[in-house]
């Protein structure tokens, strides 16, 4: 377990584990976007930049960092704040509707940019390519339905074509993890719209009630867990009641049989 | 820990050249040859199409019969690299990037084909063109049109 | 026939020699990509066909490249028991009269540009008429040919003739003599650095791989030379194959790594067809696949095609264009050494490094420490290239100064005129001027100016360049080939690049130099990789070094050099125009009217400020108004 000096004050966390949550686990704050326990570190929004002064002299994004034995680290240090004030100054200026970033930036000290830059028509307006969305289709739920697309100014997240996907299963993990809320989706009658991929999403029926509530393609599940399977046919609903059936008809069944 | 399991990468370096042999079949990368590549290379769609979407070798749209390469590096451009873009781009009525109408040539820029010593340099087709004078660019369209280019010309 | 012994070396080392040094003519011609670009295919050609007519019996060749770039075509001719004699700008009807004089029995001396000594010619050799040697040529004199010993020398494909040179001695002497570990401590004692542009030593980072936990492990070739202004690997590529795939075995044997990828850039079409063919003909040959003579090591090659990114050059980037497709850099640490392609130790250096290892492992450690100065040992290989009277490949040991390099070996400036300053390291470099020129070329001196060594991009630029224009061009490029994949360089560069738009434009303020830099420093720290690490650097060198000229364009609205087109008009001075009509035709825009032998005028409504017409001009009569 090294220890790791941040701002003076010692701990001691596992080995392999980020600068940054030794840092965390200092009781120190540093803002961040594409980082996120359970994903592979990125290190594409260069947000949690520290300076580390032992064992060497660096300005480093500390979420994708080794910590080592002895490491102490700056979070104060004037380089470190002047990168992420930048950082985030360029950030405001590229999204000025993004409230996440408007507040991200004033914890910082940045509250107007010499940098006004808006997207082009038609762009993603809250989409800071962080990346966390393409890495949770593809690393954690596996289905890999979108990607990064070109190159540069040009970055964008988007399907193949950024037309309807045949990947998407609709699980909506994406809009959950975006830092932003750059990801809309609807759920509409009987279809899921994830208007950010221009993907539409069958949603299947309850048989016990009829209300839509599940992507359908996300059945896979159910060959995967069979052992859940039955329940899982159900809305959550109609799930809690049959449950609640189940109990109180199997308490029932025991109290006759213990009748005198 | 993942919901759908991963299927094996393919090996290394099959993607890429998957990628350029459909260029090199169709002259750009249509779309239904990607999907298919994607189901041959059991790689996701995604993951193909942000590759083919990401390198300056590869293009979504069919290009004209003769691909005009013009270089931009840093000998060429203090050679006058510029100015040579330019005159093609006035002589074919196009911008950098676009076809002409009849479809007889793409205007692309590179960066840096390696012949710098021989500084503008263009290439058509793959055919380097070096030390490269604006008044010879006429003369070796013409020679394209007439379809019968020959092998890279000096231009001294 | 397949080399399985140390005996079968020396018998195609022998059948070489004959090839080399054949008992009728034999006439090489240079075609790598420059020499083709100057026409030399032309020129071979013409000697066929002329040949085949006069029936003149020789060995007709064609090499790699000799480095005298400025001089392509370069064909020489070796008649037996003489020595070479290389003929400068040949086109195809000299060419033919070539074949005529050598119907005669004698060589023409028209076009001549030297001689080239064999190296263990007898004393006694006959020296055709008083042509200089060529290493007694400016542009050759302080030259030491180690990584391009071969190139312009030798059909590259032939492995005999890369055999009778010295070739696959020193993977014999691996294989044969060495234990890995000693292999490791050669190449640590030769002082070699990764040849790439980071200059990390080379035998460190192999022992740091072999040292590392995980199999398998592999070896990578960076052949994705990106640097705008720099074509050396393409030329060891296209030039001399055979060097760099023994050095990547030799590798593989060191850090025990059963496969190797060599990575070659897209615009290189010819490098990828000869280094494909090369590992073709060396795996039939029994140098590449199992048990390599007879050592029981066996190691299989395999050649990857990039695709038009510049960030592919960039270790980790390159790595993940092998693996899946995309090439997007990742964090370092850890460092490819130890956490490489597929996440396994990898030894990735560049393709004049390991051309450099093969001539390491076959001459000794000590020959190479004993090239170049402390610290800096061995040789470099540059492009000169740019605003210079002698552009080529220049191989020199380490040490020699900027001044030796630009005025000695390159002659000064094109046309006379006056050097301002150089650029080296291409776009992760910086722009050092003239009155810095005595230092020397190595890693820390360049470093600490400001510059970096590189992958030995060097372009010169005259009293004609706008430094602030160099500036921006940069950006243009790191704009454009950024990946996109972190803030600081996918804003940064654009951000640097439209402030420079604007100074060009005269629209620029003081207040936007110090924008500048602030924006550069915080772009060289925060970013992911070295293509945004270093993208700054023309901007930082030429505030630096060049402020005046930014001054002059956000204080007074003035270009000096005469370049930006929003802050220079063009006028032709009737009194000096003959109205030859040259610059009418250059014109771009249509700019130019005017009679025949009358003074002709530029419109300055339809004028785009290209300044074509300005160099057309045979009578200087182009003003450039600033």
């Amino acid at each position: 377990m090294p220890d790791v000096i941040v701002d003076g004050q010692r701990v001691s966390v596992p080995q392999g584990t980020p600068l940054l949550e030794a840092v965390r686990a200092a009781g120190e704050y540093l803002p961040t976007l594409c980082y996120q326990e359970g994903l592979a570190p990125y290190g594409a929004c260069r947000l949690c930049m520290v300076a580390i002064t032992e064992p060497c002299t660096a300005v480093v994004a500390s979420c994708s960092y080794p910590v080592e034995e002895d490491m102490a680290v700056e979070t104060k240090a004037p380089e470190a704040v002047a990168a992420r004030r930048l950082a985030l100054e360029f950030l405001l200026g590229r999204y000025p509707r993004s409230d996440t970033i408007r507040e991200m930036a004033a914890q910082e000290g940045v509250s107007a940019t010499r940098f006004p830059a808006p997207l082009a028509e038609g762009a993603n307006e809250l989409c800071v390519l962080c990346g966390l969305c393409v890495r949770v289709c593809r690393d954690l739920i596996g289905a890999a339905a979108i990607s990064f697309i070109g190159r540069g100014s040009e970055r964008r997240v988007g399907t193949p074509f950024e037309v309807q996907s045949d990947a998407c299963i609709g699980c909506g993990a994406c809009a959950e993890i975006c830092p932003t809320g750059a990801i809309e989706i609807e759920d509409r009658g009987h279809t899921r719209i994830l208007h950010t991929w221009n993907t539409k999403v069958e949603l299947r029926s309850c048989p016990a009630c009829g209300k839509f509530f599940a992507p359908a393609p996300m059945v896979i599940l159910q060959d995967m867990m069979p052992e859940v399977a039955e329940s899982w046919t159900l809305c959550p609903d109609c799930r809690r009641l049959d449950t609640s059936r189940q109990w109180i008809g199997e308490a029932a069944t025991q109290a006759r049989r213990l009748a005198p | 820990m993942r919901l759908i399991a991963e299927t094996p990468p393919p090996p290394a370096g099959v993607l890429l050249a998957k990628l350029h042999s459909i260029n090199a079949a169709h002259g750009y990368l249509p779309e239904p040859e990607l999907r298919a590549a994607a189901d041959e290379l059991g790689v996701p769609l995604s993951q193909l199409y942000s590759a083919a979407s990401f390198y300056a070798s590869f293009s979504f749209q069919p290009r004209g019969r003769h691909t005009i390469q013009v270089c931009l590096g840093t000998a060429c451009y203090i050679r006058g690299g510029d100015r040579l873009l330019e005159k093609l781009a006035s002589l074919l009525g196009v911008e950098p990037g676009d076809t002409t109408e009849d479809r007889a040539f793409t205007l692309e820029t590179a960066y840096c084909f390696g012949s710098c010593s021989m500084a503008p340099v263009i290439r058509i087709d793959g055919e380097p063109y070096g030390r490269l004078r604006a008044d010879q660019l006429p003369r070796i369209l013409k020679n394209y049109r007439q379809k019968g280019a020959g092998d890279g010309e000096e231009g001294a | 026939m397949k080399v399985r012994t140390r005996t079968d070396l020396d018998t195609l080392r022998a059948e070489g020699l004959s090839a080399l040094y054949p008992s009728r003519a034999r006439i090489a011609v240079g075609m790598a990509t420059c020499g083709l670009a100057t026409g030399a295919a032309s020129v071979y050609q013409a000697l066929r066909d002329e040949a085949e007519a006069q029936g003149l019996e020789l060995d007709l060749v064609a090499t790699g490249c000799l480095g005298y770039c400025q001089q392509e075509p370069l064909v020489d001719v070796r008649l037996p028991g003489q020595d070479r004699i290389v003929y400068a700008r040949v086109t195809p009807h000299r060419a033919r009269e070539l074949i005529a004089a050598l119907v005669r029995g004698k060589l023409p001396m028209e076009g001549a540009l030297a001689v080239i000594p064999q190296e263990d010619a007898p004393p006694d050799r006959t020296r055709p008429t008083d042509l200089p040697l060529l290493p007694e040529l400016p542009f050759y004199a302080r030259q030491q040919k180690v990584i391009l010993r071969n190139s312009g020398l030798i059909d590259p494909l032939r492995l005999e003739e890369y055999i009778a040179r010295g070739g696959y001695q020193g993977l014999a002497r691996a294989l044969l003599t060495l234990s890995p570990q000693a292999v490791v401590d050669e190449v640590i004692a030769s002082g070699l650095r990764g040849r790439g542009g980071g200059g990390f030593p080379t035998g460190r980072k192999w022992q740091i791989c072999r040292d590392a936990d995980g199999t398998p492990k592999y070896i990578v070739c960076n052949g994705d030379e990106g640097d705008p202004g720099a074509y050396m690997d393409r030329t060891v590529l296209e030039s001399d194959p055979y060097s760099v795939i023994e050095g990547m075995v030799i590798g593989g044997y060191a850090i025990g790594a059963p496969e190797g990828y060599l990575y070659v850039r897209d615009e290189y079409p010819l490098a990828v067809e000869r280094v494909t063919e090369a590992v073709t003909r060396a795996g039939e040959m029994g140098l590449l696949g199992g048990d390599i003579l007879g050592s029981g090591f066996g190691f299989s090659l395999q050649i990857v095609r990039g695709a038009g990114a510049f960030v592919c050059g960039e270790e980790t980037a390159l790595l993940a264009s092998i693996e899946g497709g995309l090439g997007e850099p990742r964090p370092k640490p850890p460092y490819p050494a130890t956490s490489g392609l597929w996440g396994q130790p990898t030894v990735i250096n560049n393709v004049k490094t390991w051309g450099s290892v093969s001539a390491i492992l076959a001459r000794g450690a000590d020959w190479y420490a004993g090239i170049g100065v402390e610290g800096n040992t061995g040789t470099v290989v540059f492009s000169l290239v740019g605003k210079v009277a002698n552009t080529g490949l220049v191989e020199v040991p380490l040490g020699l100064t900027l001044q030796e390099m630009i005025e000695g070996i390159g002659g000064g400036g094109l046309d006379g005129k006056a050097v301002k300053g150089v650029q080296t390291g291409g776009p992760s470099g910086g722009c050092l001027p003239a009155r810095l020129f005595q230092l020397p070329i190595d890693y820390e001196t360049l470093t600490e100016a400001g510059s970096i060594m590189g992958s030995g991009g060097m372009v010169v630029m005259d009293e004609e360049t706008c430094m602030v224009d160099v500036a921006r061009y940069f950006l243009t490029f790191t704009m454009d080939e950024s990946c996109g994949k972190c803030t600081p360089c996918r804003e940064g560069t654009r951000a640097m690049h439209d402030i420079l738009t604007r100074i060009i434009e005269g629209k620029g303020t003081e207040v936007d130099l110090d924008l500048l830099e602030e924006i550069a420093v915080w772009v060289k720290t925060s970013s992911l990789c070295g293509l945004g690490q270093t993208a700054p650097n023309p901007v930082l060198t030429t505030l630096r070094y060049f402020r005046d000229e930014y001054t002059a364009h956000v204080a007074e609205g003035h270009c000096p050099a005469g370049v930006c087109r929003a802050l220079i008009e063009l006028r032709i001075l009737p009194e000096l125009c003959t109205g030859c009509g040259l610059c009418l035709r250059e014109c771009p825009a249509g700019a130019i009217t005017g009679e025949k032998k009358e003074p002709h005028v530029i419109d300055p409504q339809l004028c785009t400020r290209c300044r074509l017409c300005y160099d057309v001009c045979p009578v200087d009569a182009i003003e450039i108004v600033r």
